[in-house]
């Protein structure tokens, strides 16, 4: 599936709720589909600024596709990074770089989460995309 | 749940009356009433200081001091008479030993900054203690390392409460100044300030008192407190941001070189030298904020009006029902002292992370404090990510506490 599909089936699975309780016990139950990192790239590099939660993240090229996989330590931000993650994950550096992330804003999550943690989400997907600039690079030059 | 019925008539202040004093509190979050327990982190405000703010900008707004006009002098008057509210309200000798900074935190960057200038040298030691918020440790730190002095720390114990035995070991000669919350803002412990100062005293060091959480719930008064400096924010009593007091015994602003330079803060200004103003004005360089003086002398009076002690008595009903209530929550931990304190309670409920709590309360309309509380040291301590922080004020009600308490076990029901 292409990201934006991804996205869509996103959408759709959260359309089907209408209470904030639903909503929470589907993110929370993402959380627990994430693709959990190694616990030696959990280092204080790999932690993502702007959390107030922390948030480890961890990028891998594989035959000229990205995959990620992340951890954090509270339930909620875990959830929306398995989200993130199962969007971009397993796609070209140049598909990542160039995708719009709109999913965030249709769920809703940017309005109704705290600023704080909306931050956090936000440079994790700016640093997502860094990554894939920078394999994006790496691979030009091979 | 606990009973609720003495709720209307809590020693002599009446919550629902009180209540109507302060418009924000009618608002809804998600379409829920609000429940607010940040108060620690800052206070709503009554209308009497929102009228306050207004006429002044309304009706004599101009700048003080300088003007031969009636406005400047009306606004002057109502500044001065700011000074002298606050004075009157923490037992200062003088009205001239009460400075306006921006907050808390200036006040102490200022004694930091003056007090290290003149008195702080190598091999020195200023000493703090284990629950100071970031603003009472980060200012010493850099005058510290800018003159080679020393930061030595008073441990706590594991309930959040001072080893007054490591205190008086640590206060030795080399120390030149002590600073020390008298509230913890993130366990809500009240220190013996009293027995600290007196100690301190004994060696001719002084002491500044950061008061930021304890003006809202403790009587303050600075001579019988003996306190040599005492800072407070006005936005957490009620009034506006921006406005903080710094107090300090005349003797020692007199001896504390200027702190910025400018307007305000001059006698004389030639481009060879420049002779200092008298107290207060030596510390207040710049326009000031005038407005914030205001609406803080208009909190100070509204707080008088209800009664400091009512005020008091009825947050101490409330903490005393909302420690019960936390404290028959399954799996609730409470971090800090379980009695001796005031203001803010931090817990932690089951191992979940203080943020998913936070964020479940807040989708029911209950706000909370959530993380490290600008105490990093006091979550090392205690190995904990942070807490969740209900702080109360004399507005907040035993039904919100028992919402708190229904909200929590919503949480426990997402989370676990």
């Amino acid at each position: 599936m292409s990201i934006n599909e991804l996205q869509d089936e996103l959408i759709e699975e959260f359309a089907f709720f209408t209470d904030w309780m639903e909503k929470y016990e589907l993110i929370i139950q993402l959380g627990k589909e994430l693709p959990l990192i190694d616990e030696q790239f959990k280092t204080d590099d790999n932690i993502i600024r702007g959390c107030q939660s922390r948030v480890w993240l961890h990028p891998e090229f594989r035959e000229g596709h990205m995959f990620f996989s992340a951890d954090s330590d509270a339930l909620i931000t875990k959830g929306l990074v398995a989200m993130i993650v199962r969007v971009l994950s397993g796609h070209t550096p140049k598909e990542i770089v160039e995708a719009d992330v709109y999913f965030i804003d249709k769920i809703g999550l940017r309005n109704h989460l705290s600023p704080t943690r909306s931050n956090g989400l936000l440079s994790m997907l700016k640093q997502m995309k860094l990554y894939a600039v920078a394999f994006q690079a790496q691979s030009l030059q091979h | 749940m606990y009973q609720s019925e003495t709720e209307m008539m809590v020693q002599g202040i009446d919550v629902e009356k009180v209540r109507n004093d302060f418009p924000l509190l009618t608002r809804t979050v998600y379409g829920k009433p609000l429940v607010y327990f940040d108060n620690a982190a800052t206070s709503q405000k009554p209308t009497a200081v929102l009228d306050a703010l207004e006429d002044y900008y309304r009706l004599y707004n101009s700048n003080v001091h300088r003007g031969v006009h009636s406005l400047s002098q009306e606004a002057t008057e109502a500044y001065e008479g700011a000074r002298k509210k606050v004075a009157t309200f923490i037992n200062a000798k003088k009205a001239e030993e009460i400075i306006f900074t921006r907050g808390t935190t200036e006040s102490i960057n200022l004694v930091a900054a003056s007090f290290a200038k003149k008195f702080l040298k190598e091999g020195d030691v200023v000493l703090i203690s284990a629950m100071e918020h970031h603003s009472n440790i980060v200012p010493w730190q850099m005058v510290c390392a800018e003159k080679g002095a020393t930061l030595q720390v008073i441990a706590m114990n594991e309930f959040g409460e001072l080893l007054m035995d490591d205190f008086a070991r640590k206060l030795t000669c080399n120390v030149k100044i002590v600073s020390v919350t008298y509230v913890s803002n993130s366990l809500g412990t009240i220190n013996p300030v009293g027995e600290i100062i007196r100690q301190a005293h004994e060696k001719n060091i002084p002491v500044l008192v950061d008061a930021a959480q304890a003006v809202v719930h403790l009587p303050i008064d600075v001579q019988a407190l003996d306190a040599d400096f005492l800072a407070f924010s006005g936005h957490k009593i009620y009034g506006p941001t921006g406005l903080g007091i710094l107090y300090g015994k005349e003797e020692w602003l007199n001896a504390l070189p200027p702190y910025q330079g400018g307007g305000e803060m001059i006698k004389t200004v030639s481009f060879e030298k420049t002779t200092y103003n008298e107290l207060p004005y030596k510390f207040e360089a710049g326009t000031p904020d005038v407005a914030g003086a205001i609406g803080l002398g208009a909190a100070i009076d509204y707080v008088e009006q209800l009664g400091r002690d009512n005020v008091f008595s009825a947050e101490d009903e409330l903490l005393a029902y909302a420690m019960r209530a936390l404290q028959a929550v399954k799996g609730l931990r409470i971090v800090g002292p379980l009695s001796n304190r005031v203001g803010s309670i931090s817990f932690l409920l089951e191992n979940f992370h203080p943020f998913d709590v936070g964020e479940i309360l807040d989708k029911q309309g209950i706000a909370v404090r959530t993380g490290h509380h600008c105490t990093q040291p006091v979550m090392d301590f205690f190995n904990i990510p942070g807490t969740v922080r209900a702080s109360l004020a004399f507005y907040n009600t035993k039904a919100e506490i028992d919402k708190l308490v229904a909200g929590l076990e919503k949480a426990r029901m997402l989370l676990g």
